[in-house]
């Protein structure tokens, strides 16, 4: 098992879109440390021939019917955008991306 | 007041039982507990918003559909609290979080939405740690709900308002949410009755996910008879929700009325060797063991059962629960709602305000395990974490199956301690996770389980007591739980929270 | 290092790989019950057709549209594919601000479909077999529009803004294996193979398929080695081509560019392309430092999907029958030659002529008018043949005008031009042109007499058992009546009054 340090940590809060502060970083590296030795375990416990269990209550094939249902109040919506313009959500410019 | 007082103390089925009867109205027994709130709500900080107004209307509308001779609900005019990790149509909704401090959802929770139909006067939402993650809401970012049992001391988490409301007698019922015990454990540190459904039991629709294989709402009560007819109101099968259970549940209510009669002959009760001993307090042992007594009494067998994987249930639920969380909560990124940070320098992209966002808006133990998450998730690691975790999950299934076989119901103290001092545990997130080692193996497995009050520790805080069932079965818990607290109310001679300190009511 | 396409070609073996996504026309988005606008329903404004679900709303959560579950298997029925027992949606994550949960639910390790192929018909005839690796169902993402910015470029724009009315679109996305052995004509795989697939959508009556609206999407990656027998080389995947023709000039631009840079001793860089419509050209994509670690897991909010045996057979009976399979059939039933087959596929007139057949034409008929006259004037005027203003059902009367008499292929050409002209129906041209061949005797008769009057020594051949001057008798008469007189009714009528 690897170990988390700082670098790692900016990694993971990169990946995770977090802006975290120095100190943060050095405290979070010396918790998760900790936290993934102790957790670090359960791939001792079971063995290959069990399986994974994603579901707590099996089910299958839940569907529902194509028709058409209710929509959202547009001003609802739009009202509690932190920028709107013409009905659509504004953001900041996306770098990168195609006209 | 004094009219007041009683009608505060009421349990919700006596309450609904005066409403019917005409003594008493909706919109009285509302303002009595908005008037309650007013009161003592500084000290217990259980809300972080009252809907005053709404309340009252909603138990107007009760009213005069009573007077008109209406045939009602049950339930209907009886207030209650809800967690505010589910969302209310046009009441902010902030999961205790600064991500959501203003947000207004559009839409209500499928249970929301059945405690508007059933004419439940939604009083407020209650106080909880951020977006549910912890064990003593100390993590909400609008500062922590106060044990009515002892001010200094944690609610419990991440349902402490709920379970604290109820205890405070500030709602006669109130919806938690239990990930890994969020329900249970404040009932047990508030000497209140809480209970996780089997997983699927009650629509997540409008819950603000935390772990979604792990989620389950339920109710927070001051009886378990309340706990049953609270039940009935938000269980059934919703559409909206793919792992909703498609079959009809029975009365949960009626099956607490017969548990009521306090004739256990023939249950078998099992007590699960890794759920107690070492690391339990004395006092909790000792209130649990009195508990034991009063079952034997009543005719049941106890009998000792043995999950051995229940040891790794721990590890797993802390890959499974963050590598969830850190997809469900990947959504608050300041772009259609809640709230929006500029980067302190350079250019505003949208991918450096999402992180700027998240940075300021989500507190420390929210980042801890949303980076954790990541970790568990990450090329290279899945396979030995999330994977090996969801392992764990079968082998801990296997283990209650097993169980099963030998018992009726399973029995444990819901929580290792009684309610801990502000601070003990918060720069120790590992001491904090243990809290939660009674009750994670339930959320793992999805099924149901449910604290009730056993008796005070020799701190003279309460103690939880755990029954756990197996999936489906959640009358089960409803009938050898009521039993059980006719046999402690017998003993105790009135509620166990009439012990509890008066709370300094402020004009 | 410049290279041409047809050099580059000589000395590299390229390897394609396509991703195509197609919307599919549920009424109903993927996982909620928002109308689709892929299925129907024209929004009128932005961010109009979302639910909590589509919206990413907190608390919301998915449902899977039945429906979409069903296309989808039609699809990789159609494709030859395995239909999975049981499969599982698993979710991606990454951040955009186009998905509203910064994670799309798609099907990661567990595809609904696997393992098949179709069989792509180039434009001589050629078969060509592309493996299918999978298809699986995910759901499509909302539409930036980029604002300000001096010039507009998306560098200069100061925001974005976000309508989320197709996210949540179902789609179903169709992976080939690498396409090898395809040599100089791998621009033409490419874009046949993306053309039949369309086809096919269209047939399953799974979506519009309307490139030009988006419905269907191709990701487009190419490779170079040097033969055949060389480990593969990197390659570039070249998004969002959205036409048949884009596609090729994909295919070609990006081989002449990567054997330009092979040839320098460069390597190819593994990265995404967009393809610039103006010039034909591709250009790196954005660099997205965490493209590789999308920590997919199955998506917890969902079950899975097990179809049983049963209704994939019952799907399996009830597939209509495909654009191929069809094809080969009419071809049977109009008896035309592989060649003739070949050239009305490539004009686009299967539909058109099967139409016209229906209307009452013999295939011969509607072949002639759809691949002569019709070909010739919609090459001049450089529209499709569908775009012509003119129905099968009208060359199908005009056929018909023929086949009784009433008019003869010269003055069917003119009846034609009216219709074409905007004039009406061919029996509304024939009238008011007046071009209806003249079938009462008494007038051709008195042209007929007056001919012969005119050419006695013709006449005494004739009676003379010497029949080769009829013609020149005939074509006077015809010429006098301007073509209206009916040719054979005159022949018979100048051999009654000579033998008279």
């Amino acid at each position: 098992m690897s170990t988390i340090d700082s670098a790692e940590v900016l990694r993971l809060a990169a990946l995770a879109r977090i802006d975290l502060s120095e100190a943060e970083v050095t405290r979070l590296a010396g918790e998760l440390d900790v936290i993934v030795q102790a957790v670090a375990t359960v791939s001792e416990v079971a063995g290959p021939d069990v399986p994974a269990t994603s579901h707590p209550i099996p089910l299958s094939n839940v569907f529902r019917e194509d028709v058409p249902g209710a929509t959202l109040d547009r001003e609802a919506i739009m009202s509690q955008a932190p920028e709107a313009l013409d009905d659509k959500f504004a953001v900041p410019q996306i770098l990168g991306e195609e006209a | 007041m004094g009219d007041h007082a009683d009608l505060l103390r009421l349990s919700a089925a006596d309450l609904a039982a005066a409403l019917t009867a005409g003594e008493v109205s909706s919109v009285e027994a509302t303002r009595a507990h908005l008037d309650r709130i007013s009161a003592v709500d500084d000290d217990v900080h259980a809300f972080l918003h009252v809907n005053s107004e709404e309340a009252l209307a909603s138990a107007g509308a009760v009213d005069d559909a009573r007077s008109a001779g209406e045939t009602l609900h049950p339930l209907a005019g009886v207030p209650i609290a809800v967690k505010d990790v589910v969302v209310t149509k046009g009441q902010v909704t902030t999961a205790g979080s600064k991500m959501l401090e203003n947000w207004v959802p559009p839409y209500d929770a499928t249970l929301v939405t059945r405690l508007r139909e059933a004419g439940l006067p939604i009083l407020g939402k209650t106080n909880m740690d951020e977006f549910a993650m912890g064990s003593s809401t100390e993590h909400s970012a609008y500062g922590p709900t106060r044990n009515p049992w002892d001010l200094g001391r944690i609610p419990g988490g991440s349902g402490g308002g709920s379970a604290a409301a109820v205890a405070a007698f500030e709602a006669p019922l109130a919806i938690g949410t239990d990930t890994g015990g969020s329900i249970r454990q404040p009932a047990a540190v508030t000497g209140t009755v809480g209970v996780k459904p089997t997983y699927g039991s009650v629509s997540r629709y409008g819950l603000i996910a935390l772990a979604s294989s792990l989620d389950q709402a339920g109710p927070c009560s001051r009886t378990v008879l309340d706990a049953a007819l609270l039940h009935d109101v938000i269980g059934g099968h919703d559409p909206r929700d793919s792992t909703s259970l498609p079959e009809a549940a029975p009365s949960y209510a009626e099956a607490a009325r017969q548990g009521a009669t306090g004739d256990l002959s023939g249950i078998r009760v099992g007590v699960v060797t890794e759920l107690g001993g070492e690391g339990y307090e004395p006092g909790v042992r000792a209130s649990f063991q009195a508990a034991l007594a009063a079952l034997t009494a009543a005719g049941a067998d106890i009998v000792e059962v043995s999950c051995p994987s229940f040891s790794a249930a721990l590890a797993a639920y802390y890959l499974i629960l963050p590598s969830e969380a850190s997809s469900n909560l990947a959504k608050f990124d300041g772009m259609r709602y809640g709230l929006r940070v500029e980067p302190g320098d350079g250019p505003a992209t949208a991918e450096r305000v999402m992180a700027a966002t998240r940075g300021a808006g989500f507190g420390d133990e929210v980042k801890r395990r949303i980076i954790l998450g990541t970790y568990a998730l990450s090329a290279g690691y899945y396979d030995a974490y999330y994977g090996s975790a969801q392992k764990v999950r079968t082998l801990i299934q296997r283990d209650f199956a097993a169980a099963f076989e030998q018992a009726d119901v399973l029995v444990s103290p819901t929580a290792p301690t009684t309610a801990f001092p502000f601070g003990a545990k918060l720069d120790d997130p590992l001491a904090m996770y243990l809290n939660d080692v009674a009750t994670i193996p339930a959320n793992l497995a999805g099924v149901p389980g449910m604290s009730l009050p056993s008796g005070l520790s020799d701190d003279g805080l309460p103690v939880g007591f755990q029954l756990l069932a197996p999936a489906r079965q959640d009358a089960r818990l409803y009938t050898v739980g009521a039993a059980l607290e006719t046999l402690l109310l017998d003993d105790w001679g009135a509620p166990l929270l009439s012990r509890a300190p008066e709370l300094e009511v402020k004009a | 290092m410049s290279v041409t396409y047809e050099d580059a070609i000589t000395r590299y073996d390229p390897v394609l790989g396509i991703e195509v996504h197609v919307e599919l026309g549920t009424r109903t988005k993927m996982f909620d019950d928002a109308p689709s606008p892929a299925g129907g329903t024209e929004p009128e404004h932005a961010n109009q057709l979302v639910t909590p679900v589509s919206l990413g709303l907190p608390g919301a959560l998915p449902v899977v549209n039945g429906t979409a579950v069903e296309y989808a298997i039609r699809i990789g029925l159609a494709l030859n594919c395995e239909i999975a027992r049981s499969c599982r949606f698993a979710r991606k994550n990454y951040f955009y601000p186009d998905i509203p949960k910064n994670f799309q639910t798609s099907q990661y390790d567990e595809p609904i479909a696997y393992e098949g192929y179709l069989d792509v018909e180039l434009a001589d005839g050629t078969v060509f077999r592309v493996e299918i690796e999978r298809a699986h169902m995910e759901e499509d993402a909302g539409k930036n529009t980029h604002v300000g910015g001096a010039d507009g470029r998306i560098h200069g724009a100061s925001h974005s803004l976000v309508d989320y009315n197709r996210a949540g679109v179902p789609l179903v996305e169709i992976v080939t294996k690498p396409i090898t052995g395809v040599g100089d004509r791998a621009p033409e795989v490419a874009r046949a193979y993306v053309q039949t697939l369309r086809d096919i959508f269209r047939a399953l009556e799974v979506s519009e398929a309307r490139m030009e609206r988006g419905n269907v999407r191709a990701d487009v990656n190419v490779s170079l080695r040097p033969t055949p027998d060389s480990p593969l080389g990197t390659r570039t995947e070249t998004k969002n081509v959205n036409s048949f023709r884009s596609i090729e000039r994909t295919v070609r631009f990006e081989i002449a560019r990567q054997a330009g840079i092979l040839d320098g001793g460069g390597s190819v860089l593994q990265e995404t392309r967009h393809f610039h419509e103006d010039d034909g050209s591709t250009s790196p994509g954005r660099v997205k430092s965490d493209a590789e670690d999308y920590r997919y897991f199955p998506e917890p909010d969902l079950v899975p999907v097990a179809p049983s045996r049963e209704w994939v057979e019952e799907i399996r009976a009830t597939l209509p029958e495909l654009p191929a399979a069809r094809r080969r059939r009419l071809q049977g039933e109009w008896g035309y030659a592989d060649a003739e087959m070949r050239d009305v596929v490539n004009a686009g007139a299967v539909e058109l002529i099967e139409a016209t057949v229906t209307a009452g034409a013999s295939p011969a008929a509607a072949r002639k008018w759809w691949m002569g006259e019709l070909a010739r004037t919609a090459k001049s005027q450089d529209v499709s043949l569908e775009e012509l203003p003119v129905t099968p059902a009208a060359i199908g009367e005009l056929q018909s005008l023929v086949d009784s008499g009433r008019i003869n292929d010269k003055l069917a050409r003119q009846v034609l031009e009216g219709v074409l002209a905007g004039e009406g129906s061919p029996e509304e041209v024939l009238t008011a042109r007046g071009l209806e061949i003249v079938s009462d005797d008494g007038p051709l008769l008195e042209v007929i007499d007056a001919t012969l009057a005119a050419q006695p020594d013709i006449v005494a051949k004739i009676k003379g058992g010497n029949l080769g001057p009829i013609g020149a008798i005939i074509g006077a008469v015809m010429k006098a009546t301007r073509g209206q007189a009916d040719a054979g009714r005159v022949r018979e009528l100048v051999m009654e009054r000579v033998q008279d």
